[in-house]
């Protein structure tokens, strides 16, 4: 993409779009971050609380090391700077589902520090995202408004669940570019278990930081758009913010730094009002808790433990199967898609694995809204289906039919392939019948060969047709032409 | 450093403490004087000491990822003014 496309035209001329994003990003733990109450999804109002996350008198927050891990994790897939020495402070503001009145975060001192992050756009260029910080921080409870039409039901089940909040440097310049990094951070974390990934259930959200100014000018000033839960979301509410503004100042209007929210029904943000006093957050240490302090030989282990990583996973994929800089890339998007493909394609023709796995069965998967994890066929029936191919004993169109019959269930290729019929015509006997037979039905097009070899196409397609398909295309070429004396 | 009445208001309607208009100008004044005296601490020389994070000198202690506690909707209840299906009821907050 060049740098001109990416401008928004306005009424007065050009203008750029300039977004930073913070994820929040749920710790995949059994426990909360600070109590022993259970993390999920699904239990009954209530019943994950803790007495501290319900902040009753006297409790003390007790770190779970495996969240300080999974952080440390994350950071360092993030190839970011590991603080040993951090600290948490409490972020001050009222609200019921914050029962303590303070959300313990770290804001002086995060556990992680500056980080870049690689990002492919979807034409395949690549572009850097600075990554400012990396911290620890607790969830606030659910509210439900509309229980009741005079009060708010409260429930805590999510109070106290460990977040990393992952804030990027302003360095994204389109809504693609935004969608194109959660994707990216959201794929990093997937690998390292940190994070399920879960947009829908809300366990991976952002909030959009997004301002606009002429080309090469200072910093426009931001408005932030809070917990946006979808890449579509995210890039309408950029779309509509962005000319929002744009729409401000070229009337000769300024931009007030505020929050706002997306509305995805009517796809448009709307100014909070009631967060603009609470932005004072008087934060500071928080006394309940000491500075958290690594051991940099446990730092050193949680790095040599880390899995293979999507960016060195497609490089290797790319020299060792030499699969396209697409397909790998489709392929290690996904951990569970990477293992299923190395599995289907170890000792086969590597690069029709990858043909029939990102063509024919993630394409067919993503018709029926499923992915690698719901797949009817198992990587070994694709390595058969391959297998068959290499051997010769089915054409690649019939193998089209294989796998259809494949996916819906008729059991592994070589199964498939004897229920329906469908080997290969190798029989030199079989298919000359064929052709004499064609020949001898239409003498006209013999002699319109024997001008015009390039005819031979269409007594290869009546051959085909003849066959069912089945006939071997080399032997039939191969057959024709001694036939017609070419 | 001085506070004012107006530096009063703003931090009670953040700590939601109210305050009567004629309690800001003396709360104001109480505030100066208890300032005044931190400033007094200023004068000693702290170059080169670490700022003091705790009273005691030990690490922060981590927990293992159990779950430990929960499912004790009863006594998470017990103190709201109002609930009802395990919800704490609090006056409706709009967004």
């Amino acid at each position: 993409m060049s740098e001109k496309s990416k401008l928004i035209q306005g009424r007065t001329g050009p203008w750029e779009i300039v977004l930073g994003l913070e994820i929040h990003a749920q710790v995949a733990s059994n426990s909360k971050l600070f109590s022993g109450a259970a993390v999920g999804f699904g239990a009954g109002p209530n019943e994950q609380v803790a007495l501290v996350d319900a902040a009753m008198p006297g409790m003390l927050p007790v770190i779970n090391r495996h969240c300080v891990e999974q952080a440390v994790r994350a950071g360092l897939g993030l190839n970011a700077q590991i603080n040993l020495w951090s600290r948490f402070d409490r972020k001050n503001y009222f609200y019921p589902d914050l029962p303590q009145g303070y959300q313990i975060s770290q804001f002086k001192d995060p556990i992680v520090g500056e980080g870049v992050v690689e990002v492919e756009r979807d034409d395949g260029t690549t572009f850097i995202v600075g990554v400012e910080r990396l911290h620890l921080e607790q969830d606030a409870g659910k509210s439900i408004h509309d229980l009741d039409p005079n009060f708010t039901y409260v429930d805590l089940n999510r109070a106290g669940t460990a977040l990393m909040e992952i804030v990027s440097k302003p360095d994204m310049r389109s809504s693609e570019e935004a969608a194109s990094y959660v994707k990216k951070i959201r794929t990093i974390l997937r690998y390292l278990g940190a994070c399920d990934g879960d947009m829908e259930k809300g366990n991976l959200r952002a909030d959009v930081n997004v301002s606009v100014r002429r080309p090469g000018a200072e910093l426009g000033t931001r408005c932030e758009i809070k917990n946006v839960n979808s890449y579509r979301y995210i890039q309408q509410a950029i779309e509509y913010e962005a000319r929002r503004q744009i729409e401000i100042l070229e009337d000769g209007g300024s931009i007030h730094q505020e929050t706002r929210l997306f509305d995805p029904t009517k796809i448009e943000t709307r100014s909070m009002r009631s967060k603009e006093e609470a932005h004072d957050y008087r934060y500071f240490p928080d006394p309940d808790l000491l500075p958290l302090v690594l051991d940099p030989a446990w730092v050193q282990s949680i790095k040599d433990s880390l899995p293979e990583l999507p960016d060195p996973k497609r490089k290797r994929f790319e020299s060792q199967y030499g699969l396209s800089h697409y397909d790998a890339g489709v392929l290690v998007a996904d951990q569970a898609r990477a293992a299923f493909y190395e599995q289907a394609a170890a000792g086969r023709d590597a690069k029709l694995v990858a043909n029939w796995t990102v063509n024919n069965l993630l394409g067919r998967l993503a018709e029926n809204g499923g992915d690698i994890e719901t797949s009817p066929i198992p990587p070994e029936d694709i390595a058969g289906l391959v297998k068959l191919i290499e051997d010769g004993v089915i054409s690649s169109k019939i193998a089209k039919e294989v796998f259809d019959h494949m996916w819906a269930g008729e059991g592994a290729p070589a199964q498939v392939v004897e229920k329906f019929g469908l080997v290969q015509i190798t029989d030199t006997g079989a298919i000359e019948a064929s052709i004499d037979k064609i020949m001898a039905a239409n003498p006209d097009k013999v002699e319109a060969a024997k001008e015009r070899p390039q005819a031979l196409g269409w007594f290869v397609g009546q051959v085909m047709r003849d066959t069912g398909g089945k006939a071997n295309p080399a032997a039939v070429n191969e057959i024709l032409k001694v036939k017609l004396g070419l | 450093m001085a506070i004012d009445a107006a530096t009063v208001r703003k931090v009670a309607r953040l700590a939601r403490i109210r305050e009567p208009e004629e309690r800001l100008e003396p709360l104001a004044q109480e505030l100066n004087t208890i300032i005044s005296w931190i400033e007094q601490l200023e004068e000693v020389d702290t170059d080169g000491v670490e700022p003091m994070t705790s009273v005691v000198a030990v690490a922060l202690p981590l927990r293992d990822d159990v779950v430990t506690e929960g499912g004790d909707t009863r006594r998470i209840l017990s103190n709201a003014p109002k609930s009802a299906d395990g919800f704490f009821i609090v006056p409706k907050v709009v967004e």
